[in-house]
């Protein structure tokens, strides 16, 4: 395709990894926070009239307008994709799936990909919200080289409706200048840990679907069960555990940094940033499971440049533009294809590619897990107790 | 051009802008506060008391918000007085315009990015380790109802200060004398006639920042730690996260119903107590 280079070695990967936008996890807090998220960035110009592409423009259109999170693309490929197609890329950025979800149901974004997370995708099919893939025009993609699960998450009824882009886990951080020498493994010492030695000084999720969640594999629950009883066992264990937290908020790195807090629910790429600037901070996936999630990129339904979002996304899913983007925004991705581009060091890394024993218990979200009524009540009683 | 239509002409953007934005804004949300939340999450029309039924579920909500508006606001009252005070009768006027535009500057930056600050100030290495440096114990400031209550005096000082300053700029000096000429003491002048005579700009004061904490979420949500749970945090939850629209609806009625009250019996006692000095005001 373009000229990309595909191999990194070991110091520009360390500087790329030094180099990790901080907090990408807070600024999507920050954008809930504020509402901000409905504004957007744009990148390249939006004005048809002064995009002087080459000649090749004209093909797919001028633009491809992208909804997507903060800090998760390499500029420097937009711009290789828009010297390759003529298309410009224009980027709106969002704080969390459940906004991208008001705004599709609204109707008319304007936009042509997004970048909603697996337990999203059967709900945008059921609302008729996006289209199913049409994989001719995506021969980049190569669902032999992901995990089953990946590329399973992104089919609904056997039809494709979304592919993945990158990964994470759910985990915790863990200050290990606290511990005592204790090995920290499990959600129970999570919890138990909490309610004893650190007292006042652990965060959990403002977010139900992971506090909740991670509170049922206390008791060896699913992640996302919604059944009466096992629910009712992780809400007893939340108000137990509330006087003894620090607080309940998904924007931990602050706490964690200035050593207010000890402990937090903590997302992978997350847990890696705190690890890479303070080395005794420890990331734990819980020996019981918990969750995994996957990004995907799908294409909402009346999309209005939609040769253009194709294009994008098979440029975007070419494994040497795809490990540059890795190394941008420091999440793994399940491309067997992409991993292969990739330096050794990233992938042993343990907190971005953890063991497959680690990997295997943990499960996706579910659509249900997310939309449970009574799992939002479950929770704002625990915020309001 | 009639009287009749310029006068509507005049009025026109107005009441558009009034009709557009409030009355039909409101009567959505008055709609949906009857319907059903979808299997996905948003709405589903009906017509059912449900939602209202539900609202115990939120009690603890409407209790907290209904401590803490009424604290943070005397509190606010209490430090924002003497400040406006100060600028308003102790200040010669060269300093009074300076000190107002410093009063004021905080403003230019976003109240988020000011509460943000107070994390680093009130967390384990702010005040809390100046505290213990200077020889007392250690104490927990972030993320108690104590950090809230600052971050609400400090977001909302400014509205309160600038009623009450224009009240107490406006007083009347010769009455002031007048008083001292009778033979009051300086405390007794204060009680009977400076005090009275802003009991105006207090009232604007404390309906501004009482009606915008009501409301508040952004401040217990940053410096609350999610901890300290406010109707506002419970319908940005609603409306957000879980999505439940039909409920977060009936809240949103429930609290602009309770804040009408409020601040209609409030009014009311206000209005009684400054018509009362009514011939305080010399010719």
């Amino acid at each position: 395709m373009t000229k990309q280079p595909d191999y990194i070695s070991k110091q520009k990967f360390m500087a790329e990894l030094y180099r990790y936008k901080r907090g990408s996890v807070t600024r999507r807090h920050f954008l809930n926070v504020t509402g901000l998220g409905a504004a957007s960035t744009v990148l390249g110009a939006a004005i048809p009239g002064l995009t002087a592409g080459p000649a090749a423009a004209g093909d797919i259109g001028d633009r491809a307008v992208l909804a997507t999170w903060p800090n998760y693309h390499d500029p420097e490929n937009f711009d290789a994709f828009t010297e390759a197609t003529g298309a410009h890329v224009q980027v709106n950025v969002f704080g969390s799936n459940e906004e991208m979800l008001a705004k599709l149901q609204a109707g008319a974004t304007g936009w042509d990909v997004f970048v909603p997370t697996n337990y999203t995708i059967t709900t945008y099919v059921g609302e008729d919200l996006i289209e199913p893939l049409d994989t001719s025009l995506l021969p980049n993609y190569d669902p032999a080289a992901y995990d089953t699960r990946f590329a399973e998450a992104g089919s609904v009824d056997g039809k494709l409706y979304a592919v993945p882009k990158n990964y994470g886990t759910t985990g915790y951080a863990v200050n290990t200048a606290h511990t005592g020498g204790t090995e920290m493994t499990s959600w129970k010492q999570f919890f138990d840990m909490t309610m004893d030695s650190f007292s006042g000084r652990t965060m959990v999720h403002d977010y139900q679907l992971t506090t909740i969640g991670n509170a049922l594999k206390y008791f060896g629950y699913s992640f996302n069960s919604v059944d009466q009883a096992e629910l009712a066992d992780a809400e007893k264990l939340l108000i137990d555990v509330k006087p003894h937290l620090f607080a309940i908020s998904s924007d931990y790195q602050p706490s964690m940094r200035n050593g207010d807090a000890w402990m937090t629910m903590c997302w992978s790429g997350d847990g890696k940033q705190l690890n890479t600037d303070i080395p005794e901070i420890a990331y734990v996936l819980g020996r019981e499971g918990g969750e995994i999630w996957s990004d995907y990129y799908a294409i909402p339904k009346g999309a209005p440049h939609r040769e253009a979002a194709y294009a994008l996304i098979n440029f975007l899913l070419d494994p040497a533009v795809n490990a540059k983007e890795v190394l941008f925004h420091g999440y793994p991705s399940a491309d067997a294809h992409t991993n292969a581009l990739l330096p050794e060091s990233l992938l042993n890394d343990p907190i971005l590619y953890p063991a497959a024993e680690l990997l295997t218990p943990l499960e996706f979200g579910a659509a249900v897990t997310l939309t449970d009524p009574n799992r939002a009540e479950l929770m704002a009683r625990f915020k309001s107790a | 051009m009639t009287q009749r239509t310029r006068n509507f002409l005049l009025l026109a953007p107005a009441g558009a802008w009034f009709l557009l934005m409030l009355v039909v804004p409101l009567s959505v949300v008055l709609v949906f506060s009857f319907g059903e939340r979808g299997a996905a999450g948003g709405y589903v029309p009906a017509f059912t008391l449900e939602q209202y039924a539900n609202l115990p579920a939120r009690w603890a909500a409407f209790r907290n918000t209904l401590f803490l508006a009424p604290v943070g606001t005397l509190s606010a009252l209490l430090i924002a007085y003497p400040l406006a005070y100060f600028l308003a009768v102790r200040v010669s006027a060269k300093w009074k315009m300076l000190l107002l535009v410093l009063v004021i500057v905080p403003f230019w930056t976003s109240i988020l990015i000011r509460s943000y600050a107070w994390i680093f100030l009130l967390g384990g290495k702010g005040i809390p380790a100046l505290i213990e440096f200077i020889g007392f114990p250690a104490i927990r400031l972030i993320n108690t109802p104590f950090s809230v209550l600052v971050g609400i005096v400090y977001g909302y000082l400014p509205l309160m200060v600038f009623p009450i300053f224009v009240s107490l700029d406006r007083l009347d000096k010769r009455l002031l004398e007048a008083s001292s000429d009778l033979g009051a003491k300086p405390w007794p002048t204060f009680l009977q006639i400076t005090l009275p005579l802003s009991i105006p700009g207090i009232a604007t004061g404390c309906m501004l920042v009482f009606i915008l904490l009501m409301g508040e979420y952004l401040i217990p949500a940053i410096l609350g730690g999610g901890k300290v749970f406010f109707v506002g945090n419970a319908l940005v939850d609603l409306f957000l996260q879980s999505r439940n629209w039909a409920f977060g609806s009936a809240v949103a009625v429930t609290l602009i119903v309770v804040m009408l009250a409020t601040v209609t019996v409030y009014m009311r006692f206000m209005a009684r107590l400054s018509a009362n000095r009514d011939d305080v005001s010399l010719i």
